[in-house]
């Protein structure tokens, strides 16, 4: 069994939450204290049906204005699967909450309600999966209950869609229609929707391919945290903590340690029960070295004639989530797998409308929940690849230095 | 398979809080929760040892077996054990006592808690806490930010990317970190199966005098009055969760090993709080008001 991390996207009222709930009851991963009190709920609020969105808002603000308004997380299994959702708010803080939802994404379900077609979030959505580098795109087109379960407007709504994906850099897109509220396509086939012949959500879920998802060509193996026991019995040992982020890791393997450039072999792999002959994403390891060198957190182990790009001018894009508006020359704590540095925004190119994709070249500011093309040089050398290549080598955050926010999440070009 | 992953992304995050902060803890309770907790941090710094003492925040109210299986836990593996005590706290005046049939010093942990870590100086607390544990909880961050009264704020929680961890804080601020965010209740007793780790004598069946309160089953104990009418009777029961005695509700169980656990939480109808916890049923809302005050 293995898990897929999946999050979910829609505007405000397109049936986000009672999807999410619909999937949880029909699994039979909801609970029976929690279906009473989402029963009282309902009853309380007037609802003439039990309210399945309720399972899933959480805080009290929430509850209190029937809005989402930050990225919840939830559980549930089958079978074949454990399923984490990100569940991330289609309203002002749409990008940042959608953008953190994604970043871990394994897939993603964008929502297009039946009744309104393709709106201009439905393409916001869309680029911000493929920005993040999500690699499955499931178009669910909700409430066909209201349009009668007519195909002509799946069909419709398929093809305006499929127009704008073709732009993107998301290869696997499937479309489903489904009724949230009733039931049809998610878990269960629908009897309304004869003449669709693909399968539930559910079954795409717990079926879509992601083991060749991640990159297990480039060894990447970022330094976190050294181990050096000081005991007599263990007066030698120094081994090198971290997450292998590519590639896979052998004893014996001849690799190679930035910034030195120095090369050794691994010595030994230690996971958490013991030894072991390999480690690839996303093990939590402990590496021996044949040599002794000096390597500290922020290093990298790769190999000689595979290495990531060392520098300290990074070209990327950069989604920007605090009020005060990002700057040129501003600088800020860069922090990029297990480094931290300063950083300083050289130039913003452009900014980019991410409903029709049009570069703005003049614009000077990047404001909250905006995306921009940026130049930043930072203090130190960074050890990184495209994100195309590597979502952990190629992926940074941003914090400010006077309020310790995390203020920008960028992906390198 | 999952539950690998899951065990590499605990790893990865204790070790990143041991990189990035001066002075963490781990609250350990003897709970199944705060017992993973430990053996992850365990097998995330060996062969060398620990690197932050553990903290119990002891209510005067929990399960003798529990403060048992906890001393004895700590002394096996020659670890620091800091006990801030509830009752010190009523004793200088820092809180009162509740009174009443329902009172419980649930409430009266928090400032405990916040001024053990205060006087410590710890500037980041590993919680045992799973998002799938109640709603407040599914949108807290793994890295959750408590300002200078320890207080968390939902809405001005960080944004959380990739494996990306903004530990910055400033004097007197913390960061409560949970690793076992993403577990359920099943993958923790999976986990406590597979590794076969010895958890307190009360999660498993056994005879007890308990009597019946707001739905739920609590156990005879010296610090609560039953309540006229109330029958204490004998019936075989194991708990779910293990908080204080006068709200920890236990449910009717023949579960004798981990592995009858396992089964018994996979086939479960619901939730682990739902049966167990007198606490969160004042009202939908508990936890997230108690969590903003500065709870675990
Ligand atoms: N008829 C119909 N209504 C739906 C469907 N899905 C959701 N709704 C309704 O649309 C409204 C918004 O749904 P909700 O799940 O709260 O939307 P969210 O804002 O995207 O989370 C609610 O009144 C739902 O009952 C559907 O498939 N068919």
């Amino acid at each position: 069994m293995d898990i897929l991390r999946f999050a979910t996207a829609g505007s405000v009222d397109d049936g986000k939450s009672t999807l999410i709930g619909r999937l949880l009851y029909d699994s039979k991963s909801t609970f029976t204290d929690q279906l009473a009190a989402v029963e009282r709920a309902s009853r309380d609020r007037g609802d003439e049906y039990t309210n399945l969105a309720l399972l899933t808002d959480g805080l009290r603000a929430e509850r209190e204005q029937g809005i989402t308004i930050d990225v919840a997380y939830g559980y549930f299994a089958t079978p074949k699967r454990k399923f984490i959702i990100a569940d991330t708010p289609g309203h002002a803080q749409y990008t940042r909450n959608m953008v953190t939802g994604a970043s871990t994404a394994d897939l993603a379900i964008i929502l297009v309600d039946a009744t309104k077609g393709l709106v201009e979030q439905s393409r916001r959505h869309a680029f911000l999966v493929s920005l993040l580098g999500v690699p499955h795109l499931m178009v669910c087109v909700n409430k066909m209950d209201l349009v009668g379960y007519d195909e002509a407007v799946f069909e419709r709504i398929r093809h305006e869609f499929t127009a704008f994906t073709t732009k993107l850099s998301t290869r696997d897109v499937t479309f489903v229609p489904i009724s949230a509220l009733r039931g049809d396509n998610v878990v269960n086939r629908s009897y309304d929707m004869g003449w669709y012949g693909g399968s539930p959500l559910l079954h795409h879920l717990e079926n879509v391919h992601i083991a060749s998802d991640r990159n297990l060509v480039d060894a990447r193996f970022p330094v976190q945290y050294v181990i050096r026991p000081q005991s007599h019995a263990y007066r030698d040992y120094r081994g090198y903590a971290g997450q292998v982020a590519g590639g896979v890791l052998r004893p014996g393997d001849e690799v190679m340690h930035l910034p030195s450039g120095l090369t050794t072999r691994i010595a030994a792999i230690d996971g958490p029960d013991g030894p072991v002959d390999e480690a690839a994403p996303p093990m939590s390891v402990v590496l021996r070295l044949t040599d002794e060198l000096d390597v500290s957190r922020g290093d990298m182990i790769c190999r000689a004639h595979n290495a990531p790009m060392a520098t300290q001018d990074l070209d990327a894009m950069v989604v920007w989530m605090a009020d005060r508006p990002l700057q040129t020359r501003s600088t800020l704590i860069l922090k990029h797998t297990t480094k931290s540095a300063r950083a300083m925004v050289r130039d913003l190119q452009y900014r980019l409308d991410v409903n029709t994709l049009h570069r703005d070249e003049s614009a000077d500011q990047l404001r909250c929940n905006e995306i921009g093309r940026l130049r930043l040089r930072v203090t130190q050398s960074i050890f990184c690849d495209p994100y195309s290549r590597n979502r952990l080598t190629g992926a940074f955050i941003l914090i400010d230095e006077a309020t310790n926010l995390t203020v920008g999440a960028g992906v390198i070009n | 398979m999952s539950i690998e992953v899951l065990e590499a992304e605990a790893i990865h995050i204790m070790r990143e809080v041991a990189a990035e902060f001066q002075r963490p803890v781990l609250l350990f309770s003897g709970g199944k929760d705060s017992i993973v907790l430990l053996r992850l941090a365990q097998k995330a710094f060996r062969p060398a040892p620990i690197p932050f003492p553990l903290m119990h925040v002891d209510t005067g109210h929990n399960f003798p077996e529990v403060l048992q299986y906890r001393d004895k836990r700590v002394a096996e593996l020659g670890l620091r054990l800091i006990v801030a005590s509830v009752q010190d706290s009523i004793d200088t005046g820092r809180v009162a006592e509740e009174t009443g049939p329902r009172a419980s010093r649930n409430r009266l942990q928090t400032t405990t808690l916040l001024d053990a870590i205060d006087k410590n100086g710890f500037d980041a607390a590993f919680g045992g806490a799973r998002r799938d544990e109640e709603k407040a909880r599914a949108k807290e961050r793994i890295f959750s930010f408590r300002d200078e009264f320890g207080q968390w704020d939902p809405k001005i929680q960080r944004p959380e990317l990739w494996n990306l961890f903004n530990a910055r804080i400033r004097n007197g601020e913390h960061i409560r970190v949970f690793p076992l965010s993403n577990w359920t209740e099943l993958d923790v007793w999976r986990y406590i199966d597979r590794d076969e780790i010895e958890v307190p004598s009360i999660y498993f069946a056994h005879r007890r005098r308990v009597f019946a309160r707001d739905g739920m089953l609590l156990a005879e104990n010296p610090y609560q009055p039953t309540g006229a009418g109330a029958e204490v009777y004998e019936a075989t029961v194991r708990y779910r969760t293990v908080g204080d005695m006068t709200c920890t509700g236990a449910v009717l169980s023949g579960a004798r090993t981990v592995t009858d656990i396992v089964k018994e939480v996979a086939s479960t109808r619901i939730t682990e709080r739902g049966a167990t916890r007198a606490d969160d049923r004042v009202s939908d809302a508990a936890m997230e008001d108690r969590k903003r005050e500065g709870y675990f």
